[in-house]
């Protein structure tokens, strides 16, 4: 910049020769220059923050992939001075189905791999059509099908022995799933005209935010069975499923009344002169605009519903957080809750960080806002 | 408003049948939406009184005057196991203030220091500060706090090696114990002082306002109320003649005595806690000082503003405007996520209520008042937030 402003306007005394050579800003020297050390404070920040990583990430990375211990029992890894990533792979069947029948294993890694890849199809927005709604649905009753058996001669398995990665996979699917359009019509109650439909919506949204997941969850498992008439026993999984629904529903609601408040009232009202009725108003003019803005709120949202599933370890239902731990409990593994824990960390973030950017891609591919580069 | 004016607009016709009258639709469908809400409400409440009286189960809330016969791990209070439950749920509901509180001051600062490192020039810098918020987002805050827990269990030696990173300070697999200070009157003149003197630049700030406003004078309340606020307890503290005797940690036998001990628990459910809502705080702390246009400052600094007032004046009041609102919602989700201590052990309100389920069977009482506790924080926190939030409000006109 300095050097520029020289050459524009040289100062009669100055003579070509006195001019010192503008500082690079091309190359790999001039990016170090420009990103790490353009003022002295940021050449001082950048040295300490190199040397907190060199004492931090080297030995790291010798404890996690140098010393490790990949595979063998656990007395091997007691020898060694690195990871012992034997934990995992000496228990990985426990870990991701936890009591699911050893020899009907294959049954929940088909429902999962059909799960992905229709989760993987649903990804591009050419795919949205009739057809994948119509493969959803297939697809789901199929995953249920091969996880409970009892048709096709697939011996049935009780969902009591359900457990690992299908559990929270189940959790979270069917929870998002059943609380998106439970939240959009909370969120339509509580902008409603109608006073007592507006009272019971408020409530509702105030109430469960208000309150932690996992007393829902207690509620869910301790007061849920009193609610049924004697002799009617609803399944745990099934309990923990609702109370995750009633959650995350009210958390939707907030995001979407957002969305639906940044409607302007023009469109309310050439929705009414065109004669659409209330239902007509909301599904074609109103909602489509509103979801829209509100994408981005709504992938933390269900970012942090799929979080929030790993909570039901409380109420002793196990997922796979539970299955890992009751491997950690066994003596034999105890002491290596480290690499364990590590290996969950990378299965959520994988989980999270795609929903994430799948997230970011449909607000880019949806947005109508062509100044901003579409 | 809008629904008056339609439905003025369109006066009942005498010739249209009623059931098209959209005021008559309108009561009969909130008629119907109540009456159905109703009606599940008794269905369930019928069918729980009748399972409460065939298991026998006592209903209302005496049981809070009975002994509670649990040792709880650790106490603001004093309390033992004699003590009735509704004591013992007191002392778990203090343990979550006390967790809380804590929690939510450590946030803020790491939260603000890593969404300014975020918006660091240094390339470096501002990538791990990224990285750091995307990989603690991404993560269950339950799985963090059970991997800090464990690491306190498994990584840190018994009392008799503990660590001894300053003169004083341990760290081991009972905790962190610090140095504690031998009680003294003069640290109790010390809180009164450092009180006098915050309400003393209260005042000095409304005064300093109005003679600014009438005779155009400013006064450095600022500076006045530093000087205040950091003297009145120095210059009691000097009149006491400087007692500074505190008690170091020393073991004997296989414990510590003296000094303070954080347990475990209450550290790994700290530092998880911290860790992961600092991470939220900081997206918000960068979003709000991204908000406030460059031209602001440029603006601010035309004027003749030095760059204090600059970031006071013009800077600040803008980007808290924009960070208040999620930073309340991120305060209230560290004080529900505090819920979690139940998995690790920490003795919080819902852990305490949860013993009391277990041993007095009053499951509908006891997460009645666990969603009680919550409601009342919830809805305090946020009608202080709203407060401030109004008082730093734009006014449009």
């Amino acid at each position: 910049m300095s050097g520029f402003e020289r050459t524009m306007s040289p100062r009669p005394s100055q003579t070509p020769d006195d001019l010192k050579p503008p500082v690079t800003t091309v190359g790999p020297l001039g990016w170090l220059r420009k990103n790490l050390f353009n003022t002295p404070l940021n050449a001082v920040l950048t040295g300490l923050t190199l040397f907190f990583l060199w004492k931090t990430v080297l030995p790291f990375f010798r404890w996690a992939f140098v010393d490790a211990v990949w595979v063998g029992p656990s007395n091997l890894c007691r020898q060694s001075e690195g990871a012992c990533w034997s934990v995992i792979s000496q228990n990985i069947r426990f870990i991701l189905f936890g009591f699911y029948p050893y020899d009907q294993q294959w049954r929940p890694i088909t429902a999962m791999l059909l799960l992905l890849g229709l989760v993987f199809f649903s990804r591009d927005r050419k795919f949205w059509t009739k057809t994948l709604a119509c493969a959803w649905i297939v697809g789901l009753g199929a995953m249920g099908t091969l996880m409970a058996g009892g048709l096709f001669g697939l011996p049935p398995v009780e969902s009591t022995q359900w457990g690992g990665l299908p559990l929270t996979l189940l959790l979270a699917v069917f929870g998002l799933t059943a609380a998106y359009p439970l939240g959009v019509l909370l969120a339509l109650g509580r902008q409603s005209r109608l006073p007592a439909v507006k009272l019971l919506c408020v409530v509702y949204i105030e109430l469960i935010r208000g309150v932690p997941l996992i007393s829902l969850l207690f509620m869910a498992s301790i007061i849920f069975p009193l609610f049924l008439p004697a002799g009617i026993t609803i399944n745990k999984i099934l309990r923990a499923q609702v109370a995750i629904i009633l959650f995350t529903a009210a958390y939707i609601a907030e995001v979407v009344r957002g969305g639906l408040q940044a409607i302007p009232k023009g469109q309310y009202e050439a929705a009414e002169s065109l004669g659409l009725n209330y239902y007509l108003t909301m599904r074609l003019v109103v909602l489509p605009q509103a979801l829209k803005i509100v994408i981005p709120p709504t992938v933390s949202i269900l970012i942090s519903a799929f979080k929030d599933t790993s909570l039901v370890v409380i109420i002793a239902l196990y997922d796979v957080l539970k299955t890992t731990q009751t491997v950690l409990s066994n003596p034999e593994w105890m002491g290596f809750s480290r690499e364990a824990y590590l290996f969950l960390a990378i299965l959520y973030f994988a989980g999270c960080f795609s929903m994430s950017h799948a997230g970011r891609r449909l607000e880019r591919q949806l947005s109508t806002n062509r100044q901003e580069g579409g | 408003m809008d629904s008056s004016q339609t439905v003025a607009s369109r006066p009942f016709h005498p010739k249209e049948p009623f059931w098209l009258d959209p005021r008559f639709r309108a009561l009969l469908f909130q008629a119907l939406v109540l009456g159905a809400v109703a009606l599940l409400a008794w269905y369930l409440m019928a069918n729980t009184i009748a399972n409460l009286q065939r298991q026998k189960i006592a209903t209302g809330f005496a049981f809070l005057e009975k002994e509670a016969a649990f040792e709880i791990g650790e106490s603001v209070i004093s309390y033992s196991a004699a003590d009735t439950y509704a004591r013992a749920l007191f002392v778990g509901a203090l343990n979550t203030v006390k967790v809380a509180a804590i929690g939510i001051g450590l946030t803020v600062v790491l939260g603000t220091f890593i969404g300014i490192a975020r918006l660091s020039s240094n390339w470096l810098i501002a990538r791990l500060a990224a990285v750091y918020i995307e990989v603690m987002q991404d993560v269950p805050v339950l799985l963090q706090l059970f991997f800090w827990y464990a690491l306190f269990y498994e990584m840190l030696p018994g009392p008799r090696q503990a660590l001894n990173p300053m003169i004083g300070v341990y760290v081991c697999n009972r905790g962190l114990i610090v140095p504690s200070l031998n009680p003294h009157p003069a640290w109790r003149w010390m809180i009164l002082a450092f009180t006098a003197a915050m309400v003393a630049s209260w005042l000095l700030r409304a005064w300093a306002r109005r003679r600014q406003d009438r005779t155009g004078r400013p006064f450095p309340v600022f500076r006045t109320s530093l000087v205040l606020v950091l003297g009145a307890p120095l210059v009691t503290w000097w009149a006491f003649g400087f007692p500074r005797a505190v008690t170091l940690p020393e073991l004997q036998g296989f414990n510590f005595v003296g000094g303070k001990t954080l347990s475990p628990e209450f550290s790994a459910l700290l530092l998880g806690l911290v860790l992961y809502t600092a991470a939220f705080v900081a997206e918000i702390v960068r979003a709000g000082i991204q908000a406030v246009g460059k031209g602001q400052r440029e603006a601010a600094m035309s004027l003749g503003l030095r760059p204090a007032q600059v970031l006071r004046l013009v800077i600040l009041p803008q980007a808290l405007r924009v960070i208040i609102p999620p930073l309340t919602s991120q305060m209230l989700n560290l004080t529900k996520n505090s819920s979690l201590a139940v998995a690790i052990g920490y003795p919080d309100f819902v852990s305490v209520a949860n013993t009391t389920i277990n041993q007095t069977g009053q499951s509908i009482e006891g997460v009645a008042l666990i969603m009680a506790v919550y409601l009342f924080f919830s809805l305090s926190t946020s009608a202080f937030m709203n407060w401030y939030n109004k008082k730093a409000r734009l006014v449009e006109r």
